[in-house]
C-alpha cells in the first residue's frame, strides 16, 4: 500500500497502486457525485453537506460516498448530482431534495423522476440519454465531474499518470513530439498553432534550463473551459505539463492562473502538493532521469497578461505588456530561457493522445483541425453549459441539439466566438462545420471557445459597443493605433447607440478597424476591430436602423427606448411599481399608473413585472 | 503602521528577486488589505526593488490598490454572456443600493465594488462574487439580501 506521503519508485508500483485503489472502491456500492465547482454559486455545497448528514443517520455512510467534484456539463440545472453506478443526473437538487434521493435511489434504485431532465414529454434519467449529452464527445473532459479534484487517488484510480510512467519508461522525448505533432493537436488558446511544432521548436533550442507555462489566465468573457478543467481534473493538466516537459527539456513549470478563479487555484495547489508529496514532481520522477517541479502563480487582473509575451513580463514581475517576436518564448522566453507555452485544454489533451496514439486522435475532427474542442455555451440558450464536440460539428448541432435552442424560442441571431477577438457568427452559418480555418473565413476566430448565443433581444449595435469599450479598457496602451484607435471606435459606436450616428459612420469604422489591425503589435490590437467589422458586415441593417429611423430593433440601446403606461390596459394593480427601482411610476390604487419619464432608467422591470401587457416599449 | 506582517511575509518569501514582485504584492495586499506607501518604501528598502518600478507595477493591475480597501469585494461581471442576460441593470443595482460607483469603496469601509471582465460563471449569468462567493441568476432586486449578509 503506497501510504498518503511515500515517493511512487517506479511505475509496476503506481500501476499496483492503482489496481489497490480500484479495489477499495468496489467496498462501497454507489457515489453521490455533487458538482462542488461552478454549482457552488447556487449552492452545491448545502447539498452535498445534507448528503453526508443524511447518509449517516440512514447508516448507508460505509456503503454508498459522498464526492464533491468538478463540472459536469449542464450547468443550466446547476446544482447537479450525479448518482452512480445508475448514471441518474438529477438537477437542480436542493437539500430538501435529499431524503428523497436516499429513499428512491439509493436504497429502492428508482430514479427520482421530478429531479430528471425531459426530453420530447419522456423523463431522461440516465446521463447519456440526455440530448444535451447524446450528440457531444466527451473525451477531454470524461473524467471531469466522476473524480474528486481533491484527491490524486481518484485521479489515480481512473489511470491519471499511467500514459506518464509509460512514456518516463518507453518513450524518447523525439518519440514524444513526433506523436504530438502525427496527432495533428493544434493549440486550444486562440492562434491554433501545432503544439508538436512548438514543441519541436523549443526542444531544439540549447538551455540547461526550460520553462513549460500552463496558459490559464482565460480572461475572454464568456469562456469558462478552463476553469472547468483545473477545477475539476487538476491532475490531467499536471500530467500533460510534465510530459511537455520531459519532451522539451524543462525542469520546471508554471501554471498562471487568473485571480478571479479562487476554486482553480485551490485544486490546481492541493493537486501539485499531492504530485510532490507521491514522488511525481520532483527529483527522479517515477525512477526516470527526469526531473520537473511546478509553481502555481496568480494573474493580478489584466486581460493582457493572456498573451504569451505579456504573461512572461508579467511572471517576471514588471507590467504586462506584449513584446515584439522574435524572439519566440520558444527561443527567449521566461527569464530569458526557452519556454514552452500552452492553454490548459491542449495540455488536457495531451495525455490521451500519448495512451490512445495518434491515429485515435486525428481519426476525429476535420481535415485541418483534429480531435474535440470544448465550448463555452452560454447567453440565449437552454443548455447553458460545457460542450464537447469533435471539431467540424455545426453550431446547428451544438445551440439547437445539444443546447435545447433559444428560451421561448426565439429566432436565433447570432453566435459571438472567440470573445473580444472574434466576431459574430449569424444565422445563415448555422450548417457550417466549424473548426480553426472555416471560423476565420467568417471574420471571427474560433478563440478559446467561449460561444455566446444572441437572440431577436440582443443589439448587434450594442454588442459592438460593449466589446470595443472592453478592448480600449484591456489595451496595455503601448501601440497608439490600440489604445487611441479603439478609443475613436469606441466614440463612434456610443454616438449611434445614441441615435446620433451618420451613415458615414459604417466606412469609417471599417477603415478606423482595417488601420487598428494593421499596425497593432499584439493579438489583442490585431483582433481588436473583429467585433465591430463582423457586425458591419452581417448586421448593417441593423446599424442603419439606429442612424437613419433612430430606433433600436432589439430594444437595448437605452437613449432610443420609450416605456409608458397604456392607460386603457392598466388595472392600478401597482406590481410595477413595486419593482420599479427608481420609484418612477405613480399612481392611485385600481387607477391607470403612469412613468415619470424624468426619473425613468429605462431598466425594463416594470414591463415584466406587468401581468397585463400594459407598459408599452417603444 | 504595523511593520511586523511585511517583514514576516519578507522572511516566508525569502530571497526576493523583482521576478518575485507581484505575488509579493498579493501577499502584502491579502494581509494590509491594500498597499500602504509607508510599507512599499521599507520594503523597497529591504529588498532593493525601486519604489518607481512597484509603482508602475502597481497601477498596470486591476487587482492592487494604495488606497484602503473595504472589509468585502463585489465584483459584478461585465462580460458578453451576463451583458446579453442583463447584467448592467444588476451592477447600476449595486452602484445604487452602496450610492458608489465603479472601482469606489463606500465611507464605512464596509465594500469596494468592481466591475470585471468575465468571473467564468457565465452559465449562471448575470453573476457577481462577494468575496470568494460567487451569485449567480441575479436580478437587481436581490442584490440588497445578498449584500445583507456581508457586515
Ligand atoms: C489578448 C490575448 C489574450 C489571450 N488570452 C489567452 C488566454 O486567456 N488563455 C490562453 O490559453 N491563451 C491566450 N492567448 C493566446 C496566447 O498568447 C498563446 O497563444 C496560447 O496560450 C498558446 O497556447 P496554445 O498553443 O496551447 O493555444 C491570448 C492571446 C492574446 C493576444
Ligand atoms: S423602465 Fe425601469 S425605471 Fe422606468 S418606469 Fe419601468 S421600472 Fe421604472
Ligand atoms: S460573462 Fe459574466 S461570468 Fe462570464
Amino acid at each position: 500500500m503506497i501510504s498518503p506521503n511515500t515517493p511512487i519508485p517506479n511505475a509496476a508500483a503506481l500501476k499496483a497502486w492503482r489496481a489497490e485503489l480500484v479495489e477499495t472502491r468496489k467496498r462501497t456500492r454507489g457515489r453521490v457525485l455533487v458538482c462542488a465547482t461552478g454549482c457552488r454559486a447556487l449552492g452545491a455545497l448545502d447539498v452535498s453537506k445534507a448528503f453526508r448528514d443524511k447518509l449517516a443517520s440512514a447508516g448507508l455512510s460505509q456503503e454508498i460516498d459522498v464526492v464533491e467534484t468538478g463540472c459536469h456539463g449542464l450547468c443550466a440545472r446547476a446544482p447537479l448530482v450525479l448518482i452512480e453506478p445508475q448514471d441518474f443526473l438529477y438537477g437542480p437538487v436542493a437539500p430538501a431534495d435529499v431524503d428523497e434521493i436516499i429513499e428512491v435511489t439509493l436504497r429502492g434504485g428508482k430514479p427520482v423522476t421530478r429531479l430528471c431532465g425531459k426530453a420530447d414529454g419522456q423523463t431522461t434519467a440516465v446521463l447519456r440519454e440526455e440530448p444535451f449529452y447524446r450528440a457531444q464527445k466527451r473525451d477531454v473532459y470524461r473524467l471531469c465531474g466522476r473524480v474528486d479534484p481533491k484527491r490524486i487517488e481518484d485521479a489515480v484510480a481512473y489511470g491519471t499518470y499511467e500514459t506518464l510512467a509509460k512514456v518516463l519508461t518507453s518513450r524518447t522525448p523525439e518519440q514524444v513530439i513526433s506523436e504530438v505533432t502525427a496527432s495533428g493537436l493544434r493549440g486550444r488558446g486562440g492562434a491554433g498553432f501545432p503544439t508538436g511544432r512548438k514543441w519541436a521548436l523549443c526542444r531544439d533550442v540549447a538551455g540547461d534550463r526550460k520553462y513549460v507555462i500552463c496558459n490559464a489566465d482565460e480572461g475572454d468573457p464568456g469562456a469558462f473551459m478552463d476553469r472547468a478543467l483545473l477545477e475539476g481534473v487538476p491532475h490531467q493538466i499536471l500530467e500533460g505539463m510534465l510530459m511537455a516537459g520531459y519532451a522539451i527539456g524543462a525542469t520546471n513549470g508554471v501554471v498562471y492562473v487568473r485571480a478571479e478563479y479562487p476554486i482553480a487555484v485551490e485544486h490546481a495547489k492541493i493537486a501539485v502538493e499531492q504530485a510532490r508529496a507521491h514522488g511525481l514532481l520532483g527529483r527522479n520522477i517515477l525512477g526516470s532521469k527526469f526531473s520537473f517541479e511546478i509553481d502555481i502563480r496568480m494573474g493580478a487582473g489584466a486581460f493582457i497578461c493572456g498573451e504569451e509575451t505579456a504573461l512572461i513580463a508579467s511572471l517576471e514581475g514588471r507590467r504586462g505588456m506584449p513584446r515584439p517576436r522574435p524572439p519566440f518564448p520558444a527561443q527567449r522566453g521566461l527569464l530569458g530561457c526557452p519556454t514552452t507555452i500552452n492553454n490548459v485544454e491542449t495540455l488536457a489533451n495531451v495525455p490521451l493522445i500519448l495512451r490512445d496514439g495518434a491515429a485515435a486522435f486525428s481519426a476525429v475532427g476535420t481535415a485541418g483541425s483534429k480531435g474535440t474542442k470544448v465550448f463555452a455555451l452560454a447567453g440565449k440558450v437552454r443548455n447553458t453549459g460545457l460542450v464537447e464536440v469533435p471539431l467540424g460539428a455545426t453550431l446547428r448541432q451544438i445551440v439547437f441539439d445539444i443546447g435545447g435552442g433559444i428560451p421561448g424560442d426565439r429566432p436565433f441571431k447570432a453566435a459571438q466566438m472567440g470573445g473580444p477577438s472574434g466576431g459574430c457568427v449569424p444565422a445563415q452559418y448555422l450548417d457550417l462545420p466549424i473548426d480553426y480555418d472555416s471560423v476565420k473565413q467568417l471574420g471571427a476566430i474560433m478563440g478559446s471557445g467561449g460561444l455566446v448565443v444572441m437572440d431577436s433581444s440582443t443589439c448587434m449595435v450594442d454588442i459592438a459597443r460593449f466589446f470595443t469599450d472592453f478592448v480600449h479598457k484591456e489595451s496595455c496602451g503601448k501601440c497608439v493605433p490600440c489604445r487611441v484607435g479603439t478609443k475613436q471606435m469606441l466614440d463612434i459606436l456610443v454616438r449611434i447607440t445614441k441615435g446620433e450616428g451618420r451613415m458615414e459612420d459604417l466606412e469609417k469604422i471599417v477603415s478606423l478597424g482595417e488601420m487598428i489591425r494593421a499596425s497593432s503589435l499584439c493579438g489583442l490590437g490585431q483582433t481588436a476591430a473583429n467585433p465591430s467589422l463582423s457586425t458591419v458586415r452581417h448586421f448593417r441593417d441593423e446599424y442603419e436602423a439606429h442612424i437613419r429611423d433612430h430606433r433600436c430593433p432589439a430594444g437595448v440601446c437605452r437613449a432610443l427606448l420609450k416605456y409608458t403606461i397604456l392607460a386603457d390596459a392598466c388595472t392600478g394593480c401597482h406590481a410595477c411599481a413595486k419593482k420599479c427601482p427608481v420609484a418612477a411610476i405613480v399612481g392611485k390604487a385600481k387607477k391607470p399608473h403612469e412613468i415619470i419619464q424624468a426619473k425613468c432608467i429605462k431598466c425594463g422591470a416594470c414591463r415584466e413585472a406587468c401581468k397585463f401587457d400594459a407598459v408599452r416599449l417603444e | 503602521m504595523d511593520w511586523a506582517p511585511a517583514q514576516r511575509i519578507l522572511q516566508q518569501m525569502s530571497p526576493v528577486g523583482e521576478s518575485d514582485l507581484i505575488p509579493l504584492l498579493q501577499n502584502l495586499q491579502d494581509t494590509y488589505g491594500y498597499l500602504p506607501a509607508e510599507v512599499l518604501t521599507e520594503v523597497s528598502r529591504q529588498t532593493g526593488i525601486p519604489t518607481s518600478r512597484m509603482y508602475g507595477v502597481i497601477t498596470f493591475y486591476a487587482q492592487f490598490s494604495m488606497k484602503p480597501r473595504g472589509r468585502h469585494t463585489i465584483r459584478c461581471c461585465r462580460g458578453t454572456a451576463c451583458h446579453v442576460r442583463g447584467g448592467q441593470s444588476v451592477a447600476d443595482a449595486v452602484g445604487r443600493v452602496l450610492g458608489i460607483a465603479d472601482g469606489e469603496t463606500t465611507q464605512d469601509g464596509r465594500f469596494t465594488f468592481e466591475t470585471v471582465a468575465c468571473l467564468g460563471t457565465c452559465f449562471l449569468a448575470p453573476v457577481m462574487m462577494v468575496d470568494n462567493d460567487y451569485f449567480g441568476l441575479l436580478r437587481p432586486e436581490k442584490v440588497n439580501s445578498i449584500l445583507d449578509a456581508y457586515p
